[in-house]
């Protein structure tokens, strides 16, 4: 990666780069490393109730954290939701970019109608949602409970969770749909053609053919999914559940911005940002470190 | 695909009629919602077609706000997200495409600790360092100001990287040609690498501008004066309403005129968004 | 308008690898200079040092007699045409010749009429508004070189132009650039790999071979003495057929039945290699010449013919170009006749020895200082 051009198609320049990175290594120090070093300090220190002091305890907040239940429950709840939103999301945007390929000419259309979902903000999403489920006046909740299901995710924690789920689902089917197309429409047909020649049916070729040459696409989506749906959905979050009820729909960074700004306890905040960015670390490192190099033959 | 079923053919447009069905459901109830009258809500389920007080909600919402749920007007709150967007994504690209030229077109002692530097803000987003970057713009006295808004979540390595990979790509002999032409660094800049670069960076003007437009997490921390409200957020305080029903119908105005910019956006301009997004994340 | 002095110039790459090992060359004033060889040879490099696109490793380019070595590119006021023309995408022609003149603040009319001036001798008048993009591969050509002149610089550097034409236009355009440079008289430096072109434009020639200049001289001299095997092999088309013999002091033995007198040869006896160019390989009745061969292939090129014959002390094919409409066929014999005045003769490693043996270039050329 740190390659580059050769010595003939660059210049040679002392001050001039400088002045060029400057502007973002600003921002960067600043509002990147800056906040990052002291979510590091202040993971390691406890401030008393008043704020007014603090002292330094060392993996303290680490320890209490871990042995928290509610902390653990919550990383477990995380575990659950990434995966089920990332393996819906994909799925079902995998089904569609096949269909929308297939279809041919008309697949424009269709396109455009499965696309435009991106530019609605996740805590829109989440609004939309609310609404549809809302037991007495949402479509699809107040026809449940008609029926005679009992739909109230006021009340119940595993409707709520399974609401924001959907949520965040639809939220990125939109974006995976993309990709995926992008990626079937860069298999050239003469592959199929010739698998078709060789007497595979479309089913078998799907999965011999254009599922393995889709396969880098797919880990790199994998991997953003997860990042998305650890991350983005805070938003829906906030926007409805607020956690609740009972704590049912706190992720992890919904607990890090709880327990930070309304339980107002910045060291479990800070050791709880700190283990985040250790499980992004990670993610991006398998991003750059597998997926990059998968992706070109 | 190779074979011509028609029953094969059918079942694809089923299931994208299917797909496209489902996507937009929410927002089709959405638009409906926000067309009835506050009453229809307390009487059992929304209906599934538009009511008749279109203009009257969206006129109430975007002239005056809802001051049960102390929200300004949606028009005004709609120009800040508006300014934002506009700052964030120009100042993402202008940020990112000076680093990039740097970072391809010169060689200069710590120019690969610049470049990790730039790759690690890739795994520190906002809602992970959202605490410590709070206070750091608490003590900067940039609460409740563009500055702080913008100034945080403008440095992007996504684009940086977009742009290093495009740079790349252009033919050596041309910044060759160049040099023998006496262009310096600045000249070249201008008149080659910048025309060369228009369309990726409206594509990525695109994309960023759709990201700046639906902020939330971190205006809602930076902005506690409501006439600083971007229109994302206002949505959560009409919904947070303490003790009371949302009223949905405002709600849903809110929102759907809170996604018609950016939906706008990717309809005019599909093409340039799809690049956008594809090259930015390869 | 300036001579060109290249001094002793090198370029070591790490691992100890010398692209181009120690050139040295004086080109006066308006001379075009055409650097001939193979790929990898470093004659790209060599161009490249001279623009300032590359930085010598030790020796230094004297433009004018002025060390411009510290220079950047833009400085030298050196033009370069390039292999594939390196033209700004996004700008007219216009834009692209203008380019460079823009840049040194020259007036605008003073551009607009350059401008206009070179591109009435490249016939590009027409095309002034379009953009690359919208121009065939022959008029993209002309476009770079118009972007050259009109900066009417002190030296020409040529790298490889014509190589992305097709063959008739290369033809062409090779003839246009020769009468362009009469016309402006400007010093040139033009790099190839294609030996036609090298001989038609040159008015000397620099065979390099691995980073070393292997002779360097007016075409026909090349071509009639060539300094060494290389040499001789590279220059004129079929190659030179190169046999080795053995010189016993009166008759070189390119087989036990071919015995060649040459006259006025007066080397110990030695291992040799005996060239002759197709061309001067004289053909009569079976029996009539030296030594008889068996027609293998025949080739007519319509004016002349190319014949491939073969002996069985040859080890190699003997190639023979003749007059159109060659009687014999394949598996007939002809007599083959050596004229002796034709003959060139080499020693084992490949130089020179006839007449009077030469001082090879090889020693004059001082070895790169080792990198630091």
């Amino acid at each position: 990666m740190s390659t580059g051009l050769p010595a003939s198609a660059r210049f040679r320049h002392r001050l001039l780069p400088y002045l060029l990175v400057a502007p973002q290594m600003a921002v960067t120090l600043v509002f990147f490393f800056w906040p990052s070093a002291q979510a590091l300090r202040q993971s390691l220190l406890r401030e008393d109730a008043f704020g007014l002091s603090s002292e330094f305890v060392g993996l303290e907040n680490y320890r209490v954290l871990f042995a928290d239940p509610r902390y653990l429950a919550a990383f477990g709840r995380t575990l659950v939701f990434c995966t089920l939103v990332a393996a819906f999301a994909i799925g079902i945007a995998l089904i569609l970019a096949a269909a929308a390929n297939a279809v041919g000419r008309g697949g424009q259309t269709y396109k455009t109608l499965l696309i435009w979902p991106y530019a609605v903000a996740p805590v829109l999403a989440g609004a939309l949602w609310f609404l549809m489920f809302n037991p007495t006046i949402g479509v699809i909740g107040a026809s449940l409970n008609e029926r005679g299901i009992a739909w109230n995710h006021y009340l119940d924690g595993g409707q709520a969770f399974a609401l924001v789920v959907m949520a965040s689902i639809w939220k990125q089917v939109s974006y995976n749909f993309v990709f995926f197309l992008a990626g079937l429409q860069a298999i050239p047909p003469s592959v199929i053609e010739a698998a078709a020649i060789d007497g595979a049916g479309p089913v078998r070729r799907f999965w011999t053919i254009v599922f393995p040459l889709l396969s880098p696409m797919a880990f790199f989506l994998l991997v953003v999914n997860l990042v998305y749906a650890f991350f983005d959905t805070f938003a829906v979050i906030h926007a409805t559940t607020q956690g609740g009820p009972g704590g049912a729909t706190e992720t992890l960074v919904y607990k890090v911005f709880n327990d930070g700004f309304i339980g107002l306890d910045l060291g479990s905040s800070s050791a709880q940002s700190v283990i985040l960015m250790i499980v992004v670390a990670a993610l991006t490192v398998i991003q750059f470190g597998f997926v990059e190099r998968k992706v070109s033959y | 695909m190779v074979e011509n079923h028609p029953g094969l053919s059918a079942g694809r447009h089923l299931i994208l009629i299917l797909g496209v069905i489902a996507i937009s459901l929410p927002v089709w109830l959405a638009f409906v919602a926000s067309t009835q009258d506050p009453d229809s809500f307390l009487s059992g389920r929304a209906s599934l077609i538009p009511g008749r007080h279109l203009f009257e909600n969206y006129a109430l919402v975007l002239f005056r706000g809802a001051d049960a749920a102390s929200v300004p007007p949606v028009w005004h709150m709609m120009a800040n997200s508006l300014v934002m967007a506009l700052i964030i994504a120009a100042g993402k690209i202008a940020i990112s495409i000076l680093s990039a030229f740097a970072i391809v077109f010169f060689r200069f002692p710590f120019r690969t600790l610049v470049f990790w530097m730039i790759f690690v803000t890739l795994m520190l987003p906002v809602e992970v360092r959202i605490v410590p970057t709070f206070q750091v713009v608490a003590d900067l006295g940039l609460l409740n100001s563009t500055a702080g808004l913008t100034l945080p979540v403008i440095a992007s390595a996504t684009a940086t990287f977009l742009f290093r990979q495009f740079f790349l790509s252009v033919p050596k002999e041309l910044v060759e040609a160049a040099r023998i032409d006496g262009a310096g660094p600045m000249r070249f800049f201008r008149d080659i690498l910048l025309p060369l670069s228009r369309t990726n960076i409206a594509a990525l003007f695109v994309v960023m501008f759709i990201y700046g437009w639906n902020q939330y997490i971190w205006p809602f921390i930076v902005t506690t004066d409501v006439t600083h409200y971007t229109v994302v957020m206002g949505i959560k305080r009409l919904i947070a309403v303490p003790d009371a029903d949302p009223m949905w119908h405002l709600v849903m105005a809110t929102a759907i005129l809170a996604m018609l910019p950016p939906v706008l956006v990717i309809l005019a301009m599909q093409r340039l968004f799809v690049k956008g997004l594809v090259d930015s994340e390869k | 308008m300036a001579s060109l002095t290249l001094d002793r110039l090198c370029k070591r790459y790490d691992g100890g690898v010398a692209a181009v090992n120690g050139i040295s060359l004086d080109i006066a004033d308006g001379e075009f200079i055409v650097v001939v060889g193979p790929s990898g040879c470093g004659k790209s490099t060599l161009l490249r040092m001279v623009a300032g696109l590359e930085t010598a490793t030790s020796g230094s380019v004297l433009i004018d007699g002025r060390a411009v070595d510290r220079l950047e590119p833009g400085r030298r006021d050196i033009a370069m045409v390039f292999q594939n023309y390196a033209l700004y995408p996004h700008m007219t022609v216009e834009g692209n010749m203008a380019y460079g003149l823009r840049n040194r603040g020259t007036p605008g009319a003073e551009i607009a009429a350059r401008v206009r001036r070179a591109a009435e001798i490249l016939e590009l008048s027409d095309l002034l508004q379009r953009r690359p993009s919208q121009l065939s591969g022959g008029q993209r050509q002309r476009v770079a070189m118009g972007r050259a002149i009109v900066r009417d610089p002190k030296v020409f550097l040529f790298d490889e132009p014509l190589s992305n034409l097709d063959a008739k236009l290369r033809v062409q355009m090779r003839v246009e650039i020769k009468r362009l440079q009469r016309r402006l008289g400007t010093t040139a430096l033009y790099v190839t790999h294609d030996q036609v072109e090298a001989m038609t434009l040159a008015d000397r020639l620099v065979v390099m071979n691995r980073g070393v200049a292997e002779q360097i001289g007016p075409p026909m001299e090349l071509y009639e003495h060539p300094a060494t095997t290389f040499v001789a092999g590279f220059i004129g088309a079929p190659a030179m057929g190169l046999f080795p013999a053995g010189w016993d002091g009166r008759f070189a033995r390119l087989a036990p039945d071919i015995p060649l007198a040459l006259p006025g040869f007066a080397a110990p006896p030695q291992p040799v290699r005996i060239g002759i160019r197709p061309e001067h390989v004289a053909l009569r009745e079976p029996g009539r010449g030296a030594f008889d061969a068996t027609v293998e292939i025949v080739e007519p090129l319509g004016a002349d013919t190319l014949v491939h014959l073969s002996h069985d002390g040859l080890s190699r094919e003997l190639v023979v170009r003749t007059a159109g409409g060659f009687g014999p066929a394949p598996g007939e014999r002809v007599g083959v006749e050596f004229p002796g005045a034709r003959l060139h003769v080499f020693d084992v490693e490949g130089r020179r020895l006839t007449p009077v043996r030469p001082e090879p270039l090889a020693e004059e050329t001082l070895q790169c200082l080792p990198v630091a």
